[in-house]
């Protein structure tokens, strides 16, 4: 069975002697380092290129071809290798593409001598570096490994090999790349530059200008610097602050690389995105969703187990006292001491396995946090500060963290689907357990904030165009917090306000619901006016249910109802003690909203055991500015689309 | 190598190497009877359900059934309910998957039964077996044949139970009647 490899991934490899298959759209030209312990390479000499094509245990071909066999024979080489690389990189000088990104992303395999494949990965997420570390072999405790790596270099072969320590670097790479340039002469005639020339720089600057799908943030790309670390190697080199750069798409693996000194029965390290799904986003998510069940498993038994163990510990000394022979007395009293030592073991080895599997969701978490793309990443996450405007709408939001009181610091992202299948209700009543600290104002001014904040990330992680954004304020409280999507035009029109506004607003989604529902239905989409908004709509009601009548408010739960299935949705924030004089006429436009709390609070239950799980809100740090950031950059794209 | 057990028979789940087992299965597999007589050819449908009863400490916790796939903490699940049958030769029409390493602590015996839910005899069911599975490889520890079980309508397979460090199965194989694992108890009760 074939391993594919996502980044970052190790595997396995069954013997020495193997062959590295590297197929690619383009010509390019394939090489292999070795590295020492210290991830450098020693000498020139450690290297198998196309002017260098044998070097003992490896064998790379002549010349830039799309396809290449690398034979690599790991008895054979020295003890002092750790490592050894695979490198790929576009021929310079000969009118090829310039960056990885300009065709079909190249893969590369590891097989048998017999041909059977070992492990295969594709090099997704290139853009405009013009070499790349493909893979690398190492030794890990006698046996060797695969590791799936695709670090590209914008620098080109020079940078790559001087990451790697080796002083003559530039040298080295002009020689190579003569070598090739010689070998493509004598084998095919490079196509025709002038053309070559006139369409690359037309598809650079497209590639600058054009908002870039936000997983993959491109530093090469932007001209930025080049993160030369090598995501496996932050141990070795602890440049870099704490925090992940920001435009490394593959977050370090913890603080040893996969496998150092692994037990053979210790857990597997866990690696992010390591689940089924088309994308990494949906690998990410369904991760995501697998440590929340985990999660909910592993309290479950242990909460089972600690609540069986008091139980019994209740019944025998009930036992104890039932029978007034035995009540008093040395064997009461051994009878007790044994019933609560039955207790503290059990109840101990509960926490042991809890802890156990605790402390490996927490490892993964460490390490899925920051591989996450931003409609999944908190507001503290660096990808929000690399944030582009993306292309095509996510498959979820994250709406805020949960937590067990097990283990606060493990906060499982709660991920809702998008486009939202409901509307939201931000409680800004006191009603909740949480809330009863805070002061109600406190509580109103929190409310009102993570409106913001929910609203910001939604029209961040739409495309533009594709996310509209109404707000009533009828008695203008929020107006202060509201500021910054105004500014920034996230909010295309100033909130309405006073009872007219309200009406206004509401009609307009009302008409809006009613015309897209009736084209549905008798299936003429193509008939709706062309000025209609087909973007989705997001309503976000403050005061509620100040400046409301009876007319809006059944306009309201029109929109709750039937909202959803057409892509209107509402954003409550409400206190609805303050709507009670409406009486049970309202009960069922609270029930269809989801209700999430401006304060933590443990109201939420998941679909499997049920237990109350503690909501946070996605709040932006005090101080942070990433939310004018994130908006003024929406503003920029939105321009540059002439909307 | 398979065990073909008879009743009350007992092996460890420790591995040939001494390595414990991490997750096992119980596949059930069956197939209707022919039916006698005119349109002999037309089989009736039988459905058995396999269940799974978690006890700790002779009192049941939790179970895994057709209506309750997943017990609480996650260890043992259920692939589903066949309501045919059909694979008989080999294949698990229903199976429940433990993984020994996740049950809770202060479980100790998983019970595993089989029912008859439309009511039929094991006399009706052909090629009826219960077999436990080491799901690291794949391969069968040990199986129970059910056919020719006779007028029952029920059957306590066998259980799992902690000993030592490890775990240990037991052949039960007692018949039983009832509809679903509920009717059981009273006659799991004495092997626990």
């Amino acid at each position: 069975m074939t391993a594919e490899l996502v980044r970052g991934q190790n595997h396995p490899l069954p013997g020495t002697r193997l062959e590295i298959r590297v197929s690619a759209g383009e010509p390019v030209l394939a090489g292999a380092t070795l590295n020492d312990e210290h991830g450098l390479m020693r000498d020139a000499g450690w290297i198998a290129h196309p002017a260098e094509p044998h070097i003992h245990g490896i064998e790379v071909s002549r010349q830039a071809a799309a396809d290449h066999r690398l034979a690599v024979d790991l008895d054979a080489l020295p003890d002092a290798v750790h490592r050894v690389n695979v490198l790929l990189a576009l021929p310079a000088g000969v009118g090829g593409p310039s960056g990885f990104g300009d065709f079909a992303p190249p893969f590369a395999a590891v097989t048998g001598l017999d041909g059977t494949e070992i492990a295969r990965f594709t090099l997704t997420g290139l853009h405009a570096e013009s070499a790349v570390i493909a893979l690398e072999l190492y030794r890990r405790q006698g046996a060797w490994k695969v590791r799936a790596v695709g670090q590209g270099y914008a620098g080109g072969l020079a940078a790559l090999l001087h990451d790697q320590g080796l002083p003559e670097a530039q040298q080295l790479a002009d020689t190579i790349n003569e070598a090739v340039a010689a070998g493509l002469a004598r084998s095919v005639a490079p196509p025709p530059p002038a053309t070559r020339g006139a369409r690359q720089p037309a598809a650079q600057t497209g590639a600058a200008a054009r908002p870039v799908p936000s997983g993959t943030p491109d530093p090469a790309g932007g001209g930025g610097p080049v993160n030369y670390q090598h995501p496996g190697r932050r141990s070795s080199a602890p440049t870099g602050p704490d925090a992940p750069a920001p435009g490394a798409p593959v977050p370090p693996t913890g603080p040893a690389p996969p496998g150092v000194g692994q037990p053979a029965d210790a857990p597997p390290v866990p690696v992010a995105g390591d689940a089924a799904g088309w994308s990494q986003d949906e690998r990410l998510y369904n991760q995501i969703w697998g440590m929340f069940e985990d999660l909910a498993r592993t309290v479950a038994a242990y909460r089972s187990a600690v609540d069986f163990a008091d139980s019994r510990r209740e019944q025998e000394l009930d036992k104890v006292l039932s029978d007034p022979r035995a009540r008093i007395g040395p064997a009461a009293d051994a009878a007790r001491d044994e019933a609560r030592a039955k207790h503290t073991r059990l109840v101990d080895q509960a926490g042991a396995v809890l802890e156990r599997d605790l402390d490996q969701l927490v490892a993964e978490s460490e390490v899925v946090e920051p591989a996450l793309p931003p409609a999944f990443a908190r507001w503290d996450n660096p990808v929000w500060q690399a944030y582009e405007v993306p292309m095509e709408v996510p498959m979820a939001l994250r709406l805020g963290d949960l937590t067990l009181p097990e283990r606060a610091d493990l906060r499982i992202p709660m991920l809702v689907r998008l486009p939202l299948d409901r509307g939201l209700w931000i409680d800004s009543g006191n009603s909740g357990a949480g809330a009863a600290s805070v002061s109600s104002d406190e509580l109103r001014r929190l409310a009102v904030e993570a409106s913001v904040a929910i609203a910001a990330r939604l029209v961040a992680v739409y495309p533009v165009d594709c996310f509209t954004l109404h707000v009533i304020d009828p008695a203008g409280s929020a107006a202060a917090s509201l500021v910054p999507l105004l500014e920034s035009g996230a909010l295309r029109e100033p909130p309405a306000v006073g009872a007219a506004g309200v009406a206004r607003t509401l009609e307009r989604l009302t008409q809006r619901v009613d015309l897209v529902q009736m084209a549905m239905r008798s299936g003429a989409t193509g008939a709706l006016p062309p000025e209609l908004d087909t973007a989705e709509q997001l309503l976000v009601v403050h005061d509620f249910p100040h400046g409301f009548d009876d007319r809006a408010v059944t306009q309201l739960r029109y929109l709750a109802d039937e909202g959803p299935a057409v892509g209107v949705n509402l954003l409550m924030v409400a206190d609805r003690d303050e709507a009670r004089s409406y009486g049970p006429v309202l009960d069922p436009l609270w029930r269809a909203l989801l209700r999430v709390t401006p304060v933590p609070d443990d109201h939420l239950a998941d679909p499997w055991v049920g237990h109350a799980w503690t909501y946070e809100p996605p709040l932006v740090p005090a101080g942070s500015q990433v939310v004018p950031q994130v908006l003024r950059q929406v503003a920029t794209a939105r321009r540059a689309y002439g909307r | 190598m398979t065990v073909n057990m008879s009743k009350g028979q007992a092996i460890s789940l420790q591995k040939s190497d001494g390595g414990t087992l991490t997750a096992v299965r119980m596949g059930l597999g069956w197939q209707a009877a022919p039916r006698r007589g005119l349109f002999g050819k037309r089989t009736k449908e039988i459905d058995l359900d396999a269940s799974a009863v978690l006890f700790a400490d002779k009192q049941p916790v939790d179970v895994v059934f057709f209506r309750h796939l997943v017990s609480d903490d996650g260890s043992v699940r259920h692939t589903g309910d066949n309501l045919v049958g059909g694979a008989g030769q080999g294949g698990d029409d229903e199976a429940v998957m433990v993984d020994l390493q996740r049950v809770p602590v202060h479980i100790d015996q998983i019970v595993f039964t089989v029912n008859s839910f439309t009511g039929q005899t094991f006399a009706e069911v052909e090629n009826a077996f219960c077999r436990l599975i080491d799901e690291t490889n794949g391969q069968e520890m040990a199986r129970y044949t059910l056919t020719g079980g006779g007028q029952y309508t029920a059957q306590i397979m066998a259980k799992v139970h902690r000993q030592g460090n490890g775990w240990q199965m037991t052949a039960i194989g007692e018949p039983a009647n009832g509809r679903t694992f509920q009717d059981l108890m009273p006659t799991i009760v004495p092997f626990l």
